[in-house]
């Protein structure tokens, strides 16, 4: 390991920590022993709403939920839309007006259509994950180098095989892409969404909780959760694009 | 019936910034069933663009051409093409790439495995069967392309420039590689080169085209027993031959790029 990898990090929790204990007001900053404390603990009940870790689990599932519902609409269409320009016409317009709203923006529609609760947060993830996974599959369809659909043509392919055999394998490192952005962008949704009024769990709510109670240390807590949990899904991601895609970047 | 594809009255146009080129111009020719035919021309004469017709990739805005007297519609097993350029599919490794046609075409994967390790071994590349494609360098690329297209078994193998970006010493062995199996298989093989040398050595009969709009300048047969010597008097006199008919049509597509 880069040992100065290291060193702006520990700067960085040192002034924390010499900033907290100048202030001496943990409603502005806690020092940093109290965010640890929290985050030693996971399964303590916090502010009476369950525990770091229920509210953690809570957030993950809904993630996944949604994430998953956006892949699997996302990516078969994205490779509809891709390679057959009809599905391309008529889906294009459609999928360029709603791309550029901010999920947020669709929150009081979706207040208004499904009510406050579950179904609500899951669109507003569903639309936050969607759009990154649709387009990163439709560039890799379209991507795909001509001349390899063109050798499987000699080779006596027919339209199925050129899809199954050529185009999905050939597009996947591109689809992973979409996912794996698609997976960033669920999970900045998700603690947003349930900073929504009506929001009773997960760590979204909590951080807005803590706060109405002054409790920054707890605040803190749940936005390195929030911050790690974050990493690990991108890194994971990343992690099977270089193990199994890694012919995509060695093309000669 | 002799004749294996009867090329009959094909031209070909492309429209590129709203100007039409005349690629190919009312070329006819046949080939016969195992026959070594060439096709040299200077480049930009439209010789590759026949070669995709032939292949059914393109199609010609008139004329026809036929195999086995049916008109070619569009691309199909019996016509296999090596591309000039590194066709493998990348995520494939050596052995599943020499089976793809293979395994399209339903054959069984013991069976398909079987074949694809003759051919594997027919082009050298034994031991690389599970070597991917990042791996190999380009002329064992290509290797495996050929063997790729000879393992499906087409009737027609259309080449492309194959050995274009090879070293002399590989070319020469694939070149005689490529003789050995071209016999022992009975095809019928037409090749698309820049290298009269290559076409001499090669060929039954060999094909110069003109400077674009590309037409045939030339027919030659080539009369000398197989293996042929590069440095037999023989072989120098048709190189010269064809060289000196394709000097002129050089020079015009020199000329043509120039001053475009």
């Amino acid at each position: 390991m880069n040992f100065r990898k290291f060193i702006i990090p520990l700067l960085g929790l040192a002034l924390w920590e010499l900033l907290a204990l100048w202030l001496n007001n943990p409603v502005v900053l806690p020092p940093v022993e109290c965010v640890i404390k929290v985050l030693i603990n996971p399964q303590m009940s916090i502010l009476g709403t369950g525990s770091l870790l229920d509210n953690t689990l809570i957030s993950i599932k809904r993630v996944l939920s949604g994430f998953i519902l956006a892949g699997a609409v996302g990516v078969p269409l994205g490779i509809l839309m891709g390679y057959y320009p009809v599905v391309m016409d008529l889906f294009d317009i459609v999928i360029e007006l709603l791309r550029p709203i901010p999920p947020l923006a669709w929150v009081p529609l979706a207040l208004a259509w499904f009510g406050i609760g579950e179904t609500s947060m899951l669109f507003i993830i569903f639309i936050g994950a969607f759009f990154p996974i649709l387009l990163n599959t439709i560039a890799g369809v379209k991507g795909v180098p001509k001349i390899l659909i063109e050798t499987a043509q000699t080779l006596g392919a027919k339209e199925k095989d050129i899809l199954l055999k050529v185009v999905i394998p050939a597009s996947l490192p591109s689809i992973l892409t979409g996912l794996r952005i698609g997976a960033g962008i669920a999970w900045m949704c998700v603690v947003a969404a349930e900073m929504l009024p009506g929001s009773s769990a997960g760590l979204g709510y909590l951080i807005m909780y803590a706060y109405s109670l002054s409790r920054m240390d707890v605040v803190i807590a749940c936005m390195i959760i929030i911050g790690v949990i974050g990493l690990i899904l991108d890194r994971g991601l990343r992690y099977i694009e270089d193990r199994y895609f890694k012919w995509r970047y060695l093309i000669k | 019936m002799k004749n294996i594809l009867e090329i009959k009255n094909v031209s070909k146009k492309f429209v590129s910034n709203n100007r039409e080129i005349l690629a190919v111009d009312n070329i006819s020719f046949e080939v016969k069933y195992n026959e070594f035919l060439s096709i040299v021309g200077p480049s930009g004469c439209g010789k590759s663009t026949l070669l995709r017709m032939i292949a059914g990739l393109e199609k010609p805005t008139s004329g026809e051409i036929l195999m086995e007297g049916r008109r070619i519609e569009g691309p199909g097993a019996e016509r296999g093409l090596v591309f000039q350029q590194y066709t493998l599919l990348p995520w494939r490794n050596v052995l599943d790439n020499v089976a793809f046609g293979l395994e399209i075409r339903g054959v069984p994967k013991r069976e398909r495995y079987e074949i694809a390790r003759r051919f594997i071994r027919m082009m050298g590349m034994e031991g690389f069967e599970e070597a991917y494609p990042y791996e190999l360098s380009g002329g064992m690329q290509q290797r495996v392309a050929i063997a790729r297209t000879l393992a499906n078994d087409p009737k027609v193998v259309l080449m492309d420039e194959p050995f274009a970006a090879l070293d002399v010493q590989t070319r020469a062995i694939l070149q005689h590689e490529l003789l050995k199996i071209w016999e022992r298989e009975k095809k019928t093989v037409v090749f698309v080169t820049h290298s009269v040398e290559e076409a001499v050595y090669l060929s039954d009969r060999v094909i110069v085209m003109t400077a674009r709009p590309g037409r045939i300048k030339d027919i030659i047969p080539i009369d000398l027993p197989r293996p042929r010597k590069r440095d037999s008097l023989e072989f120098i006199e048709y190189r010269r031959r064809i060289v000196n008919i394709l000097k002129d049509e050089v020079l015009k597509s020199y000329n043509m790029y120039r001053y475009a």
